[in-house]
Order: C-alpha cells, then structure tokens, then sequence
C-alpha cells in the first residue's frame, strides 16, 4: 500500500456501501413485499419490514395458483426454466466442445469454412432474424415445446473459439504419446481432451445456465400454452393483466423465485462464474 | 497456430462437426438469408404476389419518421445507461481496489445482480416507481410535487428504463474494472506515489490511461448490451411507449413485425440491425485482437 490514510479510507468503505445500498435495494423491497399480503403492497403504504404472510404467499404462489393471474403454478414454471437453462447449458458444451475438437485435431477439406461459418453466428443474436426464425420453428412444429424453446439456442460461438483456444494450448507430446499407445482419436478425447477441459465447462456452465435462465424474447415468440411457460415470461404475463388488477403479492413472490436459482449460482460458485465472464468475452 | 500431430480421419471430422452445423443453418443462416430475401421483395396486402423491388423498402423505413424516433431514443438510452453504469462502476472499483481487507467480500456483495434476468430488473424497478403504489414514486410525488407518472409521460418512462438498465449492468462493469485495476503494477504507483503525486493525480495520469482499453472495451459491450438485452427491461417496465418514448430498435422491429402488415419493411429493419451487429463485433475484435494474442 502507498501510505496509509485512515479517512480515506472511511470514504471509501462509505461510497462501497452507498453502493451495496444501491444494488440490493430493490431486491430488499421485493422480499419484504413477498411476504405481505396484496392489499398490504396495493394500498402503497407497504412496511418496510418482512410481514407474516411468507408461507402463505409462497405456498399460494408455487402450488396453489391463483385464478386471477396465474392458472399456471409458479412451480411448473420453474421446471420449465430449468429444463430450459440445463438443456441450453449442457447442449451448448457438449455440441461446441466436438466441434472445436473436429477443427483443431484434424485436417480435412473446408475445415475453416466450417470454423468461419461457426464464428460468424456471434454475429447474428436472435433480434436480428426474429420472425424468419420463428417461422422455422412453426414449420417444423416445434413451438410450445421444449425442442423448440433450447435447440435453436444451442449453437454457440463463444463456447466453440474457448474450446478451440483451450485445445490450442494442449501440448501436442499428448497426442503423440496416445498414439503410441494406439489409441485412436475418440479415445485421446474421452481420456485426455475431456478431463483436462473441466475447468472451461464449469465456467461456461455458470454462465450459460444463467444465459438460458434468463431467456426472454425466444421464449415469449416460442410458447403460448401456460403448460410451457418459463418463470421470466410467467411474471410479465402476470403483470399486464390489466394495470389495477395486478395481485403485486404473487407477482412479488414469483420475482424472489426467478432471482433464487440464478444469484445462488453465481453467489455459491462465484470463483467459476469470473473465469466464465472473462473467458467468454475474449 | 497449428497443431503438429494430427488425426487423418475422412468422416469423423464431419460427424463431430453435423450438430453444430445443423443448428447453424437451420436456425441461423436460413432464417438471416430469409430476412435479407424479404428485405428486397414487396409483397401485397394478401402475401399472393411478391415483387423485387431493389432497396424500395429501406428508403421506407428510412424515411419513416417513427423509425428516426427509435434511432434517437436508441442513441440517448446508449449513451445514459453506458456511461452512467461506467461512470459508477469505476467509482465502485476504485473504491474497493483501495481495500486490502474486505475487497472480496464487496466483490460479492456487487455482482450478483448480473444474474437477474433484465425482465426481472424491469420488474424491480417498476414495482418501486409504480405510480400509484410505488415507494419511491410516491417519495417523489409527495416530497418534490413531480406528477411522476411513466405511464403517460415519455420522459418519465425514459428514466425508468435507463434506471434499470444501469442497475443491471454496474456488475459486470465493476468485475472488468476491478480486474483492470488490479492488474496494474503496483510500483508504477508507488514510483509516483515517492515522486510527490497525490492520490487524485495518480488516478488521472497513471491509473486512468491504464485502464483505458478497459474502458474501451466495456463502452462496446455495453453499448451492445443497450441495442439488444435491454429488450425485457422495456417489454416489461413500459411496452416501448407511451407514444414510442422508450421503443429502441430492435423493440420497433419486433413491434413491426407482430403487428405483421409489412413484411418487407420489418425485414428491411432487420438487415440495418444486422450491419450494426457486424460493426460492433469488428470494433470489439480489432480491439481485443490487440490484447490477446492467439
């Protein structure tokens, strides 16, 4: 350290906190509104403290529904979510993790025209190609599915030049010495390629559960039916029935939900979650 | 860079490869050739006939008011929400780079709203500044006599969206800032520290011009963050109005589209989105083709 300047020092941990204050504000409203009841939050004189109804509108919310604004449960919601977030994860690791390994451990006609036509698709998200898309997907019967809502998603650029970049660094003494063992390429993959890759799943993991967590657009074009429903779009179906009939306490309680497995992701595996931020922005 | 020792297979290489590839053009390259084939056609009112008619629909969308609106709101929403989260991420992570104790646990504490869905912020946001039972909207009623009211006021819902944006996106600028500010090299500052520099000028003529690919960096993903993540924050908190007050342009061309008349002119919106996204990727590459090296 430079010197040591106990004032600024006391500013410092000031603004910090200033800045905590900031960012978990809003989060802090909507628990405490979660556990009150509706007329408690609409009559806008809400208390600034945690209510008694934390069961009740937690129970109400995931198992019970609630004929005014939700007649699908929070609960199945959830389950889409995670379907969606895992499938979209998994798909994309396993599908960009072959693709890299086909790219940089062979040699075969086109192998950069397959890498290039990879590479280009960062350059083409959802928003610009969203009704061509979406018609695809009608086409191919695939809406209010789960094939519908993830396999569009699953190709991913990002995850394939980490894997290519990863590979890259691999010493080639160990292919060579697998191929003195006589083993043959799928092989050097599972026992070699695949162990040592750990490290870029797990943080590509955090980040993409987060990612397809998240989805928002995709799914509002993809799903009509309740049954399919993910627990973001859920919320804004809640809300837009009609402004004055919004049952906040619901809406409140299906929010917390929707935050929970995404924060505890990134809080519980935050270590994962930086290296996964870095590396995928490269 | 090449690897020496390579597997010479026909048809694994291509195995590996199909799931990938079936994903791409199916879901990505067909449907981004399709909007540019429609952005060239005119259809008619009952979709029988199509004709080629060259850039017929761009000078439209060009020359649509409405659309120069989305333009100009997508610019200010870019500019509030890019350099009021950088603006205060810095603050935040120069702050906590100071702290030898402690500098983990803020590190926690500031970025997790990174994983909250931005339709979920929008939420947050809204059910604070509500208008009839917002706390804060109502601190801002009672205390300073503004009808505040997002509903019907453009401005008002312009603020609200750029609230809530900047509060998702402080986290992941605060990481990268932090990242950057603790991989410069602490006896360049002691060396000015010695010099007689104080606090403040380090920071200007030392820290700041370090950081500043950083910064860089960060003003690109964060203007891409605006164009294109920020789509749940308005679907949810405003709806792109009152009025288009807060319709950037990827929400016009989903709006445009839905509403489904003319096929041509959203396809048209979607090409010029398009070329935006290849220019933003190229500025982020030439940059960081800088920094990494392959």
């Amino acid at each position: 350290m430079v010197q040591s300047r106990p004032f600024a020092n006391l500013v410092a941990h000031l603004v910090l906190w200033l800045g905590i204050g900031i960012v978990a504000f809003p989060v802090y409203l909507t628990l405490v509104a979660s556990t009150h009841e509706a007329s408690a939050i609409a009559n806008g004189n809400m208390p600034l403290w945690f209510g008694d109804n934390f069961i009740a509108n937690y129970y109400k919310t995931l198992f019970v529904g609630s004929s005014r604004s939700t007649r699908t449960l929070v609960s199945t919601m959830m389950l889409n979510s995670l379907v969606m977030a895992l499938t979209i994860a998994i798909g994309k690791i396993a599908i960009s993790i072959i693709s890299a390994y086909a790219v940089v451990y062979f040699r075969f006609p086109f192998r950069m025209v397959f890498f290039w036509l990879i590479f280009i698709t960062l350059m083409l998200p959802v928003e610009v190609r969203i009704f061509p898309t979406y018609k695809i997907v009608a086409d191919l019967g695939l809406l209010d599915s789960y094939a519908g809502l993830t396999i569009p998603l699953i190709a991913s650029a990002t995850a394939t030049l980490l894997f290519r970049q990863f590979f890259l660094t691999i010493p080639d003494e160990l292919v060579e010495a697998s191929k003195i063992d006589g083993a043959g390429p799928l092989r050097f993959f599972w026992d070699t390629v695949v162990p040592l890759s750990r490290t870029n799943m797990a943080a590509l993991f955090v980040i993409l559960f987060i990612y397809g967590w998240n989805q928002y657009l995709w799914p509002l074009l993809i799903t009509t039916s309740g049954d399919m429903q993910t627990i973001v779009i859920g919320i804004k179906k809640m809300i837009t029935v009609t402004d004055a009939l919004t049952e906040w306490d619901v809406v409140m309680t299906t929010t917390v939900l929707a935050m929970l497995p995404p924060v505890a992701v990134v809080i519980l595996m935050q270590h994962w979650f930086v290296k996964g931020l870095v590396d995928t922005e490269k | 860079m090449e690897k020496r020792a390579i597997y010479s297979h026909k048809l694994l290489p291509y195995l590996l490869l199909v799931p990938q590839m079936v994903v791409v053009i199916v879901f990505f390259y067909f449907p981004a050739s399709q909007a540019l084939y429609q952005s060239f056609l005119l259809e008619d009112a009952f979709g029988l006939h199509s004709e080629f008619v060259w850039f017929e629909n761009f000078e439209h969308v060009l020359k649509d008011p409405d659309y120069w609106l989305s333009f100009v709101v997508t610019a200010i929403f870019s500019v509030a929400v890019a350099g009021l989260s950088l603006a205060l991420a810095l603050l935040f992570a120069v702050m906590a780079d100071g702290q030898i104790r402690g500098a983990n646990a803020y590190k926690t504490l500031m970025i997790w709203p990174y994983a909250v869905a931005p339709a979920v912020a929008g939420v947050l946001w809204l059910f604070m500044f509500q208008p009839s039972l917002g706390i804060l909207a109502q601190i801002i009623r009672d205390r300073f006599g503004v009808d505040w009211n997002p509903l019907l006021n453009g401005t008002h819902a312009m603020l609200l969206v750029i609230m809530a944006s900047t509060w998702k996106q402080i986290s992941y600028n605060f990481l990268f800032f932090l990242a950057g500010l603790q991989s410069i090299p602490r006896s360049v500052i002691e060396a000015a520290a010695i010099d007689g520099a104080s606090a403040t000028r380090r920071f200007w003529t030392i820290i700041f011009p370090l950081l500043s690919p950083t910064a860089f960096f960060l003003l690109v993903v964060n203007v891409t963050y605006v164009f294109f993540d920020t789509f749940g924050i308005i679907d949810t908190m405003t709806g792109g109005g009152p009025s288009q007050a807060t319709s950037t342009l990827v929400y016009k061309v989903y709006n445009d589209g839905r509403a489904g008349s003319n096929l041509g002119g959203s396809a048209a919106q979607s090409v010029i989105l398009m070329i935006i996204v290849v220019a933003l990727t190229a500025i982020q590459f030439k940059y960081v083709e800088r920094k990494v090296h392959y």
